[in-house]
């Protein structure tokens, strides 16, 4: 399966390597241009580096019924959705969590109800249902360590699993281990990253839904990356007021803590309500089936977490706190164990990508 | 056993007669069209036709685009396009150095016999300089000249994408200001009146004519290259082994129309644009990514395993599509390009793969050469090679043969390093330049030298008023840019007049 892709990656890359007249949209096409031979690291690196804006597709006289048939969004998604579960680690979890957008729906809402039955179970004195008032009422329903052991232990996993895949990923695509630690390259490609620069296509926007571009896609996936970044330092800030500054929540709406997260946490809802509507109105001919499956599943999740978080925040003093807390610690646990799986781990490879390409366009210079 | 091609002299501009072709799309659609009085009806959705339809619309309120293709297949040959030459008097980012408006007539004079009509040449060269303006205007975005075309950057500008994405954004730009563009809407006929004055243009369906008024119609609709049985009028069998590059549906029968109407026939029968392209390529639209630009770096021998024309000779600007006419007049219009691993890299890498093989006998028999002769081949142009001479692919370097016939006057190295290589060569043609001869209003006139009263042309169906034999990259666009911007405006002003 895999060998049949990325054959017919090269097949495809071989002929814009004669063409070229893409080369100014991103940079897959320079990177492929300074490569006569393609192997497969040499794909799968390209593959990532394509931020799938989709200008090549339309801009392309190749693309089917032409018996050429080239469709580079098409197959690099194809060749990205491999990456993920090849890279992914462990594999036998990377295999379990692949599954998409209803295994994620379905898998939060496993996690909520096993949330909820622990803490009717364990909750000393407090149900499901009632109000929970006072500091420290959430510690009521699900004691503090159990939290802080739990997301602290999940995060770890995450971030392990997202490093290892990395690692692989940096030694396939015939990185050297050395190179990773190339800080000139490591901020360029960040700055690529925070800039969202290759969402540009070309300069005019991505080509969704269909062949007119428009900033649409790249204004809502900063909304969801700088809400993400919200809505993790409003956790972070609400760990130092509790165990540095010893102030114990719940805190009040106007508090560093409680604004960051309801920013971030809108404009997260915004931006996945928004790029779930681009994706379900866009041209399917460019979109590899496996990958919308994985898009879906990880905006539905990111999704999930934010409206539980807000709502979890609505309802902190009603008698619905312990089912707003369940259902939000079950979109957060599905989350935290898709991440180094799911579409969430773009970031990474992508990253990786562009500090490659950075210190490819240093070299070839 | 050679194939005899007509020389240029005996050949005679043998119109086919015109003949119908039928529209797909449904009727009904085609139907409706006819109960709108249009402005302007502009025939072909390539560069010219939607430049004359862009300016046309300023002018004009119904405004119709007919394209014979399906939608995938629109804009002509402007899909395969990458640049446009105009003369600048400054440079910039893209175009780095001035060209000015006597340097770019000069080199079109170089080019083959020089322009057929030196009024119109002047005028579009004069006119060229105002055309990277009202592109970017008009949705269209540059980027630096694509990697490998370096000798183009100072007198080409590269829009971002190539040409399909051009065509994109004029169409978007088009149907967003009002323009009508319908696909799948074949011209069969005009409708004339008072002799020289059409009412309507008429689509051939499958139920019957439709007659669809105008006040006035540009005919934009391409060459006649993609016409094997027209072509074979002028070139005998050998055009049968033609590849054309471009869109299959140029096949001039709105050409062969209009002379039938009456119109006058500018340039010449035989005159085209083709390079060397890989003989593996399809028929037809194979594009860019089967050209080859191996030619200087290699040597290039006929079915007969013998060189017969200088590969290393100056071919920017003057002499680049020399070698679609040098692969035409030899035997089977086939030929091979032979190097080895020393210059594999130094050329952009070719769709197919190059043939290999350890030795020039291996690779020579597997392309089905005799392997004897272009050992033979191979070792006089070696023996020949100026052992003093400094290659250097980034420039002409001087680097070439002493007494050899033909020569190869620059880059010449040795064929000696393992692997060697063969890639199979082909004609590829690019366009046809005979077309119907226009005034300055871009009127198309009669065989008397009276205009049309409001039919206009644009783009290669004219080209043959300028270009006569020989091509300058990326000018064919010029002239359609410049004739469409005329055309689409004389045509919404023909009511006021």
């Amino acid at each position: 399966m895999l060998t049949e892709l990325l054959d017919e990656a090269t097949r495809q890359l071989t002929i814009c390597n004669a063409c070229r007249y893409c080369e100014g949209y991103c940079a897959v096409y320079p990177a492929l241009e300074i490569r006569r031979e393609l192997g497969r690291g040499d794909v799968v690196y390209l593959a990532n580096l394509c931020h799938d804006c989709r200008a090549c597709f339309y801009a392309c006289m190749y693309t089917p019924p032409h018996e050429f048939a080239i469709n580079i969004p098409l197959v690099l998604s194809s060749v990205r959705e491999e990456t993920y579960a090849r890279y992914g680690w462990p594999q036998l979890m990377a295999r379990l969590m692949s599954r998409g957008a209803l295994g994620t729906v379905i898998a939060s809402i496993v996690a909520a109800l096993l949330a909820a039955a622990a803490i009717t179970l364990f909750a000393s004195g407090h149900r499901l249902f009632g109000v929970v008032a006072g500091p420290e009422s959430f510690y009521k329903l699900v004691p503090y360590l159990v939290l802080v052991i739990g997301f602290l232990g999940l995060g770890a996993y995450a971030l392990a699993a997202v490093v290892a895949g990395g690692v692989t990923f940096w030694r396939d695509t015939r990185g050297r281990v050395r190179d990773m630690l190339s800080w000139p390259a490591l901020r360029a490609a960040g700055a690529d990253s925070l800039r969202l620069r290759y969402l540009r296509g070309g300069g005019d926007g991505c080509y969704y839904p269909a062949d007119s571009p428009s900033m649409a896609r790249r204004s809502m996936h900063s909304l969801v990356f700088y809400g993400f970044l919200l809505d993790f330092a409003a956790t972070i800030s609400a760990a130092v007021a509790q165990d540095i500054l010893g102030i114990p929540p719940p805190y009040p709406l106007l508090s560093v803590p409680v604004v960051l997260g309801i920013v971030g946490g809108v404009m997260m809802v915004v931006g996945t309500t928004a790029l779930i509507r681009i994706k379900q109105t866009s041209d399917v001919r460019p979109s590899a089936l496996m990958m919308i499956t994985k898009d879906y599943g990880f905006l539905i999740s990111l999704d999930l977490v934010a409206i539980t978080g807000l709502l979890l925040l609505a309802l902190r003093a009603s008698p619905l706190l312990g089912t707003a807390l369940a259902v939000h610690l079950g979109a957060l646990v599905v989350f935290f164990l898709t991440i180094p799986y799911g579409k969430f781990v773009h970031f990474a490879y992508r990253y990786l990508a562009l500090v490659q390409n950075r210190i490819e366009s240093v070299r070839s210079e | 056993m050679t194939t005899t091609i007509p020389t240029e002299s005996n050949a005679v501009p043998a119109m086919p007669s015109p003949w119908a072709v039928q529209s797909t799309a449904p009727s009904s659609a085609l139907r409706a069209l006819a109960e709108v009085d249009w402005d302007v009806v502009v025939i072909g959705s390539g560069n010219a036709a939607l430049v004359a339809a862009l300016t046309a619309r300023r002018l004009a309120e119904r405004v119709l685009v007919l394209e014979r293709a399906p939608r995938h297949m629109r804009g002509g040959n402007t899909r395969h396009t990458r640049n446009i030459r105009c003369a600048h008097a400054t440079a910039d980012e893209f175009t780095p150095g001035t060209y000015s408006v006597d340097e770019l007539f000069s080199d079109l004079q170089g080019v083959g016999r020089g322009p057929v009509n030196r009024e119109l040449a002047r005028f579009v060269v004069a006119e060229s300089q105002t055309i990277p303006r009202w592109m970017a205007d008009h949705g269209v975005r540059w980027q630096q000249p694509l990697a490998g075309t370096l000798n183009l950057n100072r007198t080409n500008r590269f829009f971002l994408g190539g040409g399909t994405a051009l065509v994109n954004h004029y169409a978007r730009t088009a149907e967003l200001a009002g323009v009508r563009i319908v696909y799948e809407a074949a011209v069969s006929g005009l409708q004339l009146r008072d002799d020289r004055r059409c009412t309507a243009v008429v689509l051939d369906t499958v139920d019957g004519p439709i007659g669809i008024p105008t006040a006035a119609a540009v005919v934009a609709s391409g060459g006649f290259e993609a016409n094997h049985a027209w072509l074979r009028r002028y070139w005998g069998d050998a055009a049968d082994n033609y590849l054309v590059r471009g869109t299959p549906y140029n096949d001039g029968s709105m050409l062969a129309l209009m002379v039938n109407l009456g119109a006058a026939v500018a340039g010449e029968p035989r005159g085209f644009h083709a390079i060397a392209v890989d003989a593996r390529a399809p028929r037809f639209d194979g594009g860019i990514a089967t050209r080859l630009d191996s030619v200087p770096y290699s040597i290039v021998v006929n079915r007969g395993g013998d060189r017969f024309a200088d590969e290393g000779s100056d071919i920017w600007p003057k002499r680049y599509a020399s070698w679609g006419g040098l692969i035409a007049a030899q035997d089977g219009q086939i030929a091979y390009s032979i190097y080895d691993a020393q210059a594999a890299p130094l050329f952009m890498p070719s769709m197919y793969p190059a043939y290999t093989g350890t030795s020039v006998a291996e690779v020579a028999r597997s392309v089905g050469l005799d392997a004897d002769r272009v050992v033979r081949t191979v070792a006089d142009f070696n023996a020949h090679v100026d052992p003093a001479g400094r290659f250097d692919p980034k420039r002409l370097d001087g680097c070439g043969t002493r007494g050899l016939n033909p020569p190869k006057s620059n880059w010449a190295l040795p064929i000696q390093a393992s692997p060697f290589h063969i890639l199979p060569l082909r004609t590829g043609i690019t366009f046809t330049f005979m077309g119907l001869s226009v005034n300055e209003c871009a009127q198309v006139l009669g065989f008397d030298g009276r205009p049309f009263t409001n039919v206009y042309a644009a783009g290669e169906v004219m080209s043959g008023n300028i270009l006569s034999s020989g091509y300058l990259a990326g000018f064919g666009l010029t002239i359609g840019s410049v004739f469409g911007r005329i055309a689409g405006r004389e045509a919404a002003m023909h009511n006021a007049h």
